[in-house]
């Protein structure tokens, strides 16, 4: 009983890795004719947002739109495009949404600015209330003192 | 009290941050298309129907027309099919169809079957077309005007509501000569 019990636990998890591991292996990458361009291909995939299913990239996406994507930037970097040049043709057709990093704009300013603000802020409180226990605690010593001089 | 009201400050910024974001977040339904006020890419395509007849963009050029991304394979185009019925019944916009990533056979008989609203569809096999368009999901629906310059594109089932507020009011008063 003891060893049937072990066995479906094992069967399961089994079961349970093998099912994790399947979707990545779903579809396949498109290969690039040249290293250096699988390179370009490889990185840029990555870059860029499937407007399908919002955060992932197309490189991650089995679905339709995410393979006609890969096959537009696969299509440009054998058509001689540079990357910025990529870029700018999904950012034409799709706004900056496609990019995972968007280009420093007035629009996009607070995406980029806003995780340094709050870095500083919550810096600035942690300062605060470590200095302030630090001089409470100072003055709880002095209290202690006093209260013990006396034994 | 300042030792709660810079928390509660702090805590009210944070709030009304995450408030925009969630509201203005990146909606399929209200996404603007990044093509608005742009002149709509070029393209030659099959017509659905008509082998060895092709339409290219610029034949369309001179008169405000109307796009509408469908497939067989999307459900929601089902559900807007009666509203493209209806506006094709106003005959004010020729409804341009863009059948996506579809097979032909599959798209005729949904004509057949349901009604055609367009005037003329074009197949776009391969959806290299609907991605200079920058869709990303079927039913998609683009007004694009008399210059060739999109000017709306509505994502989601059309409806009458969405017809008359977006698309016939951005028709030129007093009608197309």
């Amino acid at each position: 009983m003891k060893s049937f019990v072990r066995g479906a636990v094992l069967a399961l998890i089994g079961a349970f890795l093998l099912g994790v591991s399947l979707p990545s292996a779903a579809f396949d990458i498109e290969a690039m004719p040249t290293p250096a361009m699988q390179k370009r291909y490889d990185a840029m995939i990555h870059e860029l947002r499937c407007m399908q299913c919002q955060n992932q990239s197309i490189a991650d996406s089995p679905v339709g739109l995410a393979e006609d994507l890969r096959r537009d930037v696969r299509e440009q970097i054998i058509a001689g495009k540079t990357d910025a040049e990529i870029r700018a043709s999904m950012v034409d057709r799709y706004g900056n949404v496609i990019l995972f990093r968007p280009p420093f704009q007035s629009s996009t300013a607070w995406v980029w600015l806003l995780p340094i603000v709050l870095l500083i802020l919550g810096v600035f409180v942690a300062f605060r209330i470590v200095r302030k226990r630090a001089s409470m605690v100072a003055g709880d010593d002095s209290v202690v003192d006093t209260d013990e001089t006396p034994r | 009290m300042s030792r709660f009201l810079i928390p509660a400050a702090i805590f009210l910024a944070l709030a009304g941050v995450l408030y925009v974001g969630v509201v203005h977040s990146p909606n399929k339904s209200t996404m603007q298309s990044a093509l608005l006020g742009k002149t709509v890419p070029d393209f030659t395509l099959p017509v659905l129907g008509n082998p060895g007849m092709n339409l290219t963009g610029s034949q369309l050029a001179g008169r405000p027309w109307v796009l509408n991304v469908w497939g067989t394979w999307c459900v929601a185009c089902r559900e807007e099919h009666p509203v493209l019925l209806d506006i094709a019944k106003q005959n004010v916009l020729p409804l341009v169809g863009l059948d996506w990533k579809d097979e032909d056979d599959a798209a005729l008989d949904w004509l057949k079957q349901l009604g055609n609203p367009y005037s003329v569809v074009v197949a776009d096999r391969d959806g290299r077309t609907a991605i200079n368009f920058g869709v990303y999901g079927a039913p998609e629906t683009f007004f694009i005007d008399a210059e060739g310059r999109v000017q709306y594109r509505h994502v989601g089932p059309m409806t009458a509501e969405v017809w008359d507020r977006e698309f016939l009011s951005r028709l030129p008063r007093g009608g197309i000569q």
